[in-house]
């Protein structure tokens, strides 16, 4: 147990921080509490795998992490600033420079080529075209699928639409990597390749927080966190 | 996100369901068309009916008495009808140039009918007119061959006779060989001196079914010696018909005693006022028409918001997502509202085009003379609908949060 947020000191590096967050879907006797008092630090370059029982409160975490949702009460800062403070639009900012996304589901963008589907973020950062392009080419490379760029979500399997979301996420080359049961929906050697690619990402120095149901998954990150009912029940250092 | 990339998806956004955006385009269209075609019709119409009326001259009146105005045909007039009866020394008064300044011209008229034979072949002439030559230059009833009858013709009852493209047509086959011949009006023999040429309905009766002989002719033939049915009043300018009306006005009720507290027993009718009256009609015909087009643009708009907003539902998760990739609120906005601008304008261009080639043809008898504006204003209005229409559903997506647009299903 490393106990991290607990002590009063806050380290120059702290990169995610929570403090007493908590999440209450509806009102009354019917309200869910999918978290319920939860702190956490990570720092810069750690690499997180978060496990717990299914509707523990993993993805409300993960939401909240990536500034797609807001905590119902506590506080949450990312790389020094408080979120709650920023807008809408500031915080549409922060997810396209410093958050990239890997679903379960890919969360591809139908009816749209690879290339356009890792170039998005990209626009939406106000690159230039010809920036954009050699950005995603490089991206779509650097996951092997470099000969797929023309390919649609619908033409490509499983495997290579999760290759292509994380070249997404990449794309912009964000600090922190989250994802969400990237491999839920892989084979064995799919997720073998997967789980390479966030290796060497971890490597070059990116934040990764993975949420996983499968242990050799959480066996390749260097700490573990479990969550019960909404609450941290464990959180410790493994590799 | 540059405005090319903004275009860029919204055109893969309408891509993506081409008939649906296709169905959108067209009741765009149909509101488009509708405006310009209708107003077009409108305008058409209009000057159609200015037209005719023109061709039979802006600065005319036609006074007629409005108690029965004697003539054959109305049956016995009253005594007090009597007094106020038109008479030849009406219309030579109006002549004088001391009494009544501003007119011009002046042509009494005698109305009869009567059926025309030309040997075996007869036909029912609903309107013999019998006036003198200045009718014909007032009325602008030009003649088409031969010549007209003289002031000297009116003079000495000559039986001669100008016959309307109809008539001459029915007796005689072709009009031109109807000059120099021959026909019968009830029993008596009449030379036809000349065929007037082709003229356009005023819409009240056939100007081409007509006969005009000397009035003295019709009196002594046709309708004996009764009153006049009208006189024909040419103004000396077309600025000047409502002096000219109101000296007309006043020699007739000093020449009859009208008593000042009587309304005047004289209807004039004036060219002017007609067309005026007309140009009205045409105008509330062609607003009555904008408005139908108006409201089908609306229909149209709607069918857009329709439209926009079954794709933002549809897309709701794909919004989630570009949200999640950092797309700020004025993007969304920003692609939503051009797909539906494009629909809108997509579907302008279609209605104008298809206005511009319907509006070629004849409809309804109408043939449409575009309004330039109509159009200018019916592109901007169908720009404008897209933006008006397409904001809402545009707004809602914009407005969506980040996970409640990802964990749509
Ligand atoms: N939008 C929502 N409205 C109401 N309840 C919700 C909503 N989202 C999540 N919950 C509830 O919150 C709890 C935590 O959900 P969460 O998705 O975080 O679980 P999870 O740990 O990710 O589960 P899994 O492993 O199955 O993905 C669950 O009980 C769920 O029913
Ligand atoms: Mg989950």
């Amino acid at each position: 147990m490393r106990g991290r947020a607990r002590g009063p000191t806050v380290a120059a590096d702290a990169l995610i921080e929570i403090r007493d967050v908590t999440k209450t879907y509806g009102a009354g006797e019917t309200a869910v509490h999918a978290l319920r008092g939860v702190s956490l630090r990570v720092d810069a370059g750690e690499y997180v795998a978060v496990m717990g029982s299914s509707g523990s409160g993993k993805s409300t975490l993960m939401n909240i992490l990536g500034c797609l949702d807001v905590p119902s009460r506590g506080e949450y800062r990312l790389d020094g600033t408080d979120v709650a403070r920023l807008t809408e639009d500031q915080q549409a900012l922060v997810r396209g420079r410093k958050i990239g996304f890997i679903f379960q589901s890919f969360n591809l963008i139908p009816r749209t080529s690879a290339l356009a589907n890792v170039e998005l973020p990209l626009t939406y950062a106000h690159l230039r075209r010809s920036d954009r392009r050699k950005r995603a080419r490089r991206a779509l490379e650097l996951v092997g699928l470099a000969d797929r760029a023309d390919h649609r979500p619908n033409q490509l399997s499983g495997g290579q639409q999760q290759r292509v979301a994380i070249a997404r996420a990449l794309a912009t080359g964000p600090r922190i990597l989250l994802a969400d049961e990237p491999t839920g929906n892989l084979d064995a050697h799919s997720t073998d390749e997967v789980l390479g690619m966030f290796d060497q990402l971890n490597a070059e120095g990116r934040t990764v927080v993975v949420i996983t149901h499968e242990t050799e998954v959480a066996r390749r990150a260097r700490r573990l966190i479990r969550v019960s009912d909404g609450r941290i029940v464990a959180d410790e250092v493994t590799g | 996100m540059s405005p090319r990339d903004l275009f860029g998806a919204a055109l893969r956004g309408l891509g993506a369901n081409k008939l649906r955006s296709l169905l959108t385009v067209l009741g765009v269209a149909i509101g488009v068309g509708a405006v310009i075609v209708l107003v077009a019709v409108g305008n058409g119409s209009g000057k159609a009916v200015q037209d005719r009326l023109e061709a039979m001259g802006t600065n005319l009146l036609i006074v007629s008495t409005t108690g029965g105005g004697g003539g054959f045909a109305r049956g016995q007039a009253g005594p007090s009808a009597q007094q106020y009866s038109l008479t030849m020394s009406d219309a030579s008064a109006l002549t004088d140039n001391r009494l009544a300044p501003d007119v011009a011209a002046v042509a009494p008229v005698m109305t009869s009918s009567g059926t025309a034979t030309n040997g075996d072949t007869s036909y029912t002439i609903n309107q013999v007119i019998g006036t003198t030559p200045e009718y014909m230059p007032a009325t602008n009833t030009p003649l088409g061959t031969g010549r007209s009858f003289t002031q000297q013709d009116v003079d000495t009852s000559q039986r001669v006779v100008l016959l309307g493209q109809t008539a001459a047509t029915e007796l005689f086959g072709r009009p031109t060989s109807a000059v120099g011949q021959t026909i019968k009006l009830g029993a008596v023999d009449f030379a036809v001196l000349g065929v007037l040429a082709s003229k356009d309905s005023t819409g009240f009766s056939d100007p081409n079914a007509t006969a005009i002989v000397p009035i003295s002719t019709l009196r002594a033939t046709q309708a004996g010696y009764g009153a006049l049915n009208q006189i024909v009043v040419q103004a000396a300018d077309k600025d000047k018909v409502d002096t000219a009306q109101a000296e007309v006005t006043q020699l007739l009720a000093a020449r009859h005693q009208v008593p000042a507290t009587q309304t005047s027993p004289y209807r004039i009718t004036n060219s002017a006022q007609i067309l005026q009256t007309s140009q009205d009609t045409a105008a509330t015909f062609t607003a009555l028409l904008a408005t139908v087009a108006a409201i089908s643009l609306i229909v149209g708009g709607i069918g857009v918001t329709n439209i926009m907003l079954v794709t933002v539902t549809e897309r709701t998760r794909e919004i989630g997502i570009r949200k999640a990739l950092g797309a700020r609120r004025r993007a969304i906005l920003g692609q939503f509202l051009i797909e539906a601008t494009l629909l809108s304008l997509l579907g302008g261009a279609v209605g104008v085009a298809a206005a511009l080639i319907v509006s070629r043809f004849q409809l309804a008898g109408v043939q449409p003379v575009l309004v330039p504006s109509s159009i200018a204003l019916a592109f901007g209005v169908s720009a404008a609908v897209g933006l008006f229409f397409g904001s809402m559903p545009a707004h809602r997506a914009a407005g969506l949060r980040p996970i409640d647009a990802l964990r749509h299903e």
